[in-house]
């Protein structure tokens, strides 16, 4: 049962995804061509409350439900792996207009092959894990 | 209740959207949790075993069972909008978006959410469809992991967060997306 709210959450974002477009080859494609706003909002608009959350949360010492201070792990301070992966993120993402989220949301949306999409990006994370001592971080 | 689910039934702005992410970034920091769907894909790994054969997914997967059924969520969450709240599969890109992607030789951009002539199960079996739905996904799946986050993790938790590597990442992102959209896709989809 302690699960059930996050089917809840999900499920929101999901919905949200779906009906701002988000989720749509077509929404990253004209995103990276730079031909619309809409995109840029999204992501923009959630970042900037999210400041303000993110601040908020701090500022006030704020609780979790569990009755601890909420805290935020800092990442480690590096370039390589941020910029690397995620050039190598980045060139997938436009590739198959999807990042992980979208994929599990596009599989509810019917697009079935996704699931092979997304079989295919664990089989990335596990052969990432096999040579992750061999690249730079 | 009908003029409500009509209401939710139209296309949401961004300003809709972008709000509604962030709230739900807060609500998990709340619940104790933080927001990156990427990190599942290791726990999958994890349950199937990888931690056998590479310490990398040596950990208690059981702890993350929470994002797990975020996941669903997600999935259900597109079942509900795809089934009850989409009156048409229109995606509302712009006249040159279409224009273009005309000229690229795709069927009616716009008219359904993904360009369904390369995102299909017997396209799968083709040179194109292999590339766009296997090797996109692994890209993907290895870049987050490499990254440690994706959009939700790095664009948005790590840039609310005010931190560097987030954005050391999201410019990682986009140079990634800008080569492939400018240099290899106009390429791939004349396959």
């Amino acid at each position: 049962m302690k699960f059930i709210k996050y089917l809840l959450v999900g499920t929101v974002f999901g919905i949200t995804l779906a009906k701002a477009e988000v989720i749509s080859w077509y929404r990253i494609y004209e995103m990276f061509r730079f031909q619309s706003f809409h995109m840029y909002g999204v992501i923009g608009s959630a970042v900037i409350l999210g400041i303000i959350f993110v601040q908020l949360i701090k500022r006030r010492h704020m609780k979790s439900i569990d009755g601890n201070e909420i805290t935020i792990n800092p990442k480690n301070v590096s370039v390589p792996r941020y910029l690397i992966g995620g050039i190598i993120f980045g060139l997938g993402w436009a590739m198959t207009g999807a990042c992980p989220g979208p994929m599990f949301i596009l599989i509810g949306n019917g697009v079935t092959v996704i699931i092979a999409m997304l079989a295919s990006a664990i089989v990335g994370t596990y052969v990432y894990g096999l040579l992750r001592n061999k690249l730079p971080h | 209740m009908n003029n409500l689910i009509e209401f939710i039934s139209q296309p949401w702005p961004w300003y809709v959207a972008g709000p509604i992410i962030a709230i739900i970034m807060f609500i998990l920091l709340w619940f104790g949790k933080s927001f990156g769907i990427s990190a599942n894909l290791r726990t999958m790994c994890a349950m199937a075993g990888g931690g056998k054969s590479c310490d990398f997914f040596a950990f208690d997967w059981k702890s993350q069972v929470w994002n797990l059924v975020f996941a669903a969520g997600l999935i259900l969450g597109g079942f509900i909008a795809h089934t009850y709240l989409m009156p048409s599969y229109d995606v509302h890109i712009s006249e040159a978006t279409i224009n273009e992607l005309s000229q690229m030789g795709i069927d009616d951009p716009g008219k359904n959410i993904v360009p369904e002539q390369i995102f299909n199960w017997e396209s799968l079996f083709t040179l194109k469809g292999f590339i766009f739905i296997i090797v996109g996904g692994f890209l993907i799946g290895f870049g987050t992991r490499y990254a440690g986050g994706c959009t939700s993790g790095h664009a948005i938790s790590g840039l609310s967060d005010l931190q560097l590597p987030s954005l050391i990442a999201v410019i990682g992102f986009f140079i990634g997306g800008l080569a492939m959209t400018y240099f290899i896709l106009p390429h791939l989809l004349a396959l």
